[in-house]
């Protein structure tokens, strides 16, 4: 389901592009949101061909509205595919979300309710991107700021369950956890527990804000600071359980210098440096 | 209980009403608050879109304006695809129409070159032209292939001379200048957009080059429009810079 | 000038300018490539400032009023009157304006 090496990446940004062109080769893969790579040509496409010269890259879509009530946009999975073909990206990755509705696109990650309708849903609009891209994908976790009444089914065996059915992986975003848990006044250990972990192709690690509301505290997954450390904790206890596998850094709004995103990463590599040597020392 | 289509429509619905999606749930009811998030989230997203593909309007009507605006454009105009690259061809005929803006007839036609610049930035790549090609052309029998960046716009207001003004580091006490104003816009060999001011002649010839006329019919039409328009100086640019390409093989 | 003349006219500098073109030096392969920023849009998968910004107040998504005034560079420009006499009426002033829902 994808073939990304284990080891560490960031979400690649254009103004990094001098910079990590400078550095040594330190980074296991990039991760790009495939969108900005829809146009013809020019600059987005000549750094892009650049880097996936010596460089691991996972295409992350953003904006195809798996859990949307209508059909998947045809178009839109064209372009997918053909950038899926250009670049021939060792892994693939859409979110458990909706983003359009109708002909407008809304551009953001939005919540569903989890039904045996929306079940069926997902899981038919995942066999048709895997059939369009003759690949399986990851499906990430959300960050979730609402719940709904009508859900009926726990996020994690709908996830579980959307595995069974189409085959897919999991990317697993640990912040989101930690975020919609949060939100909901649960216990994140108790997610990742009951999370299909044998699934996970990814992980996520990306910061959050922290606001404050009548009803208790409110997260919003911001990707603009650095990882929390309680995610970190999260992450490394995630890690020890299923040991090593490609970790992505994530970081979109006050994007740092460079070397600041480099640290981030360096410390999701010490996390699975770690977890390996416990590995060899327990085989 | 409601059909996801349902929930979906109502969600998207109260996204600009602030009605709450049905079943939306907190136990502590604030759910309003919660569901602020995605409205938030929708309408500055956005409008932040609109801000990076039009940073000169933004400068020109400021920080808090351009929040208001590109959140009334975005709830009229919704993307239409989710590459954001593509959306805000119609901002320029919006800003036009705009009533808070009735006093600043520049802002659309600043909203355009600004519009051109991106779909220069984003055009198809092809390889520029040998220029030893054209060496001893016949310029009644030569057609010249314009790269896809290039693109020329005619301006009613001083358009140009106030998008440099309010370019970083620019000189904003130059003079406007009255009567209409040319530009060229294209992706230069190193992939940069360049921007030049061209003459009334200059555009008509670009014109007639992108409807495949050939060289001397189209220094002609612009002779025509353009009494003493003199073709070299833009022909050597547009040469220098990569705007002709390799005719399309046929 | 007769047609005769302006053909040949243009005829020769579209000669020279073709010799010019030709000989001209393009920077073509030997620059180093520049990338400039972005210039469009991009698409992420974060979210924006939450419940804070000026997004949910209700007047501006009610559309009640729209009382903002154009208050950035814009103000200092000053546009010849010849262009147009009635260039800057009206702009300072709040206008009432429903925003379509």
């Amino acid at each position: 389901m994808t073939h990304l090496p284990s080891g560490v990446g960031v979400g690649f940004k254009s103004a990094h592009f001098e910079a990590i062109r400078a550095s040594a080769r330190q980074m296991d893969f990039f991760e790009i949101h495939a969108e900005n790579y829809m146009g013809a040509g020019g600059v987005p496409h000549a750094q892009l061909t650049a880097l996936r010269e010596d460089h691991a890259i996972s295409l992350h879509g953003v904006g195809l509205s798996i859990g949307g009530p209508g059909p998947l946009d045809r178009d839109h999975l064209e372009r997918l595919r053909a950038l899926c073909l250009r670049y021939q990206p060792e892994s693939f990755s859409e979110h458990l979300a909706w983003s359009s509705h109708g002909t407008e696109y809304l551009n953001d990650l939005l919540p569903l309710p989890y039904t045996p309708e929306t079940l069926a849903l997902v899981c038919d609009h995942i066999d048709e991107v895997q059939e369009a891209l003759g690949r399986r994908m990851l499906l990430e976790n959300p960050s979730t700021y609402l719940m709904f009444e009508q859900s009926s089914i726990e996020e994690t065996a709908f996830l579980r369950e959307i595995v069974r059915r189409t085959g897919c992986g999991l990317l697993l975003d640990v912040n989101n956890v930690f975020v919609s848990a949060a939100n909901q006044q649960r216990d994140p250990r108790a997610y990742l527990a009951d999370f299909p972990v044998e699934a996970v192709g990814e992980i996520h690690l990306g910061g959050h804000d922290e606001d404050h509301l009548p009803g208790g505290a409110l997260l919003i997954d911001t990707h603009g600071s650095p990882v929390a450390e309680p995610v970190w904790t999260l992450f490394a206890e995630v890690i020890a359980r299923i040991g090593a596998c490609p970790v992505l850094v994530e970081w979109d709004n006050d994007v740092p210098e460079w070397p600041v995103l480099q640290a981030e990463a360096a410390r999701a590599r010490s996390v699975l440096n770690a977890a390996g040597h416990r590995h060899a020392l327990a085989s | 209980m409601p059909s996801h289509p349902e929930f979906a429509g109502s969600f998207a619905e109260g996204l600009r009403t602030a009605a709450l999606p049905p079943g939306a749930v907190f136990c502590d009811g604030d759910a309003d608050l919660r569901f602020a998030v995605y409205r938030n989230n929708v309408s500055h997203s956005l409008s932040e879109a609109l801000g990076q593909r039009f940073p000169v309007i933004r400068r020109l009507v400021g920080d808090p304006f351009f929040a208001a605006l590109g959140r009334v454009y975005s709830e009229t105009h919704r993307p239409r695809t989710p590459v954001l690259l593509d959306w805000g061809d119609s901002f320029p005929d919006f800003l036009a129409g705009f009533a808070p803006l009735a006093g600043y007839p520049y802002m659309r036609d600043v909203a355009r070159l600004e519009w051109a610049r991106g779909r220069a930035y984003h055009a198809a790549d092809a390889a520029p032209l040998d220029p030893a090609a054209v060496a001893g052309a016949d310029p009644s029998r030569l057609v010249l292939t314009l790269h896809p960046s290039v693109q020329v716009l005619q301006f009613g207001a001083a358009a140009l001379t106030i998008w440099r003004q309010n370019q970083p580091g620019a000189d904003a006490a130059q003079r406007i200048p009255s009567g209409d104003q040319f530009a060229l816009v294209l992706r230069d060999r190193s992939l940069a957009v360049q921007v030049h001011e061209i003459s009334q002649g200059d555009l008509i010839l670009v014109e007639h080059l992108a409807t495949g006329a050939t060289l001397h019919a189209a220094a002609e039409l612009a002779q025509w429009a353009d009494p003493g328009h003199a073709p070299q100086t833009v022909l050597v640019l547009l040469m220098q810079a990569g705007g002709f390409i390799h005719p399309p093989e046929s | 000038m007769t047609a005769m003349k302006s053909g040949l006219g243009l005829g020769a500098s579209l000669a020279c300018a073709l010799s010019v073109m030709a000989a001209a030096p393009v920077h073509a392969q030997e620059m180093e490539k520049c990338f400039g920023v972005s210039l469009a849009g991009e698409n992420d998968c974060a979210a924006g400032p939450g419940t804070t910004c000026a997004g949910t107040s209700k007047v501006d998504f009610q559309g009640n009023a729209w009382t903002l005034v154009p208050a950035g560079t814009c103000a200092e420009i000053e546009v010849p009157a010849a262009a147009d006499g009635s260039m800057r009426a009206g702009a300072l002033e709040a206008l009432d304006r429903d925003i379509p829902a």
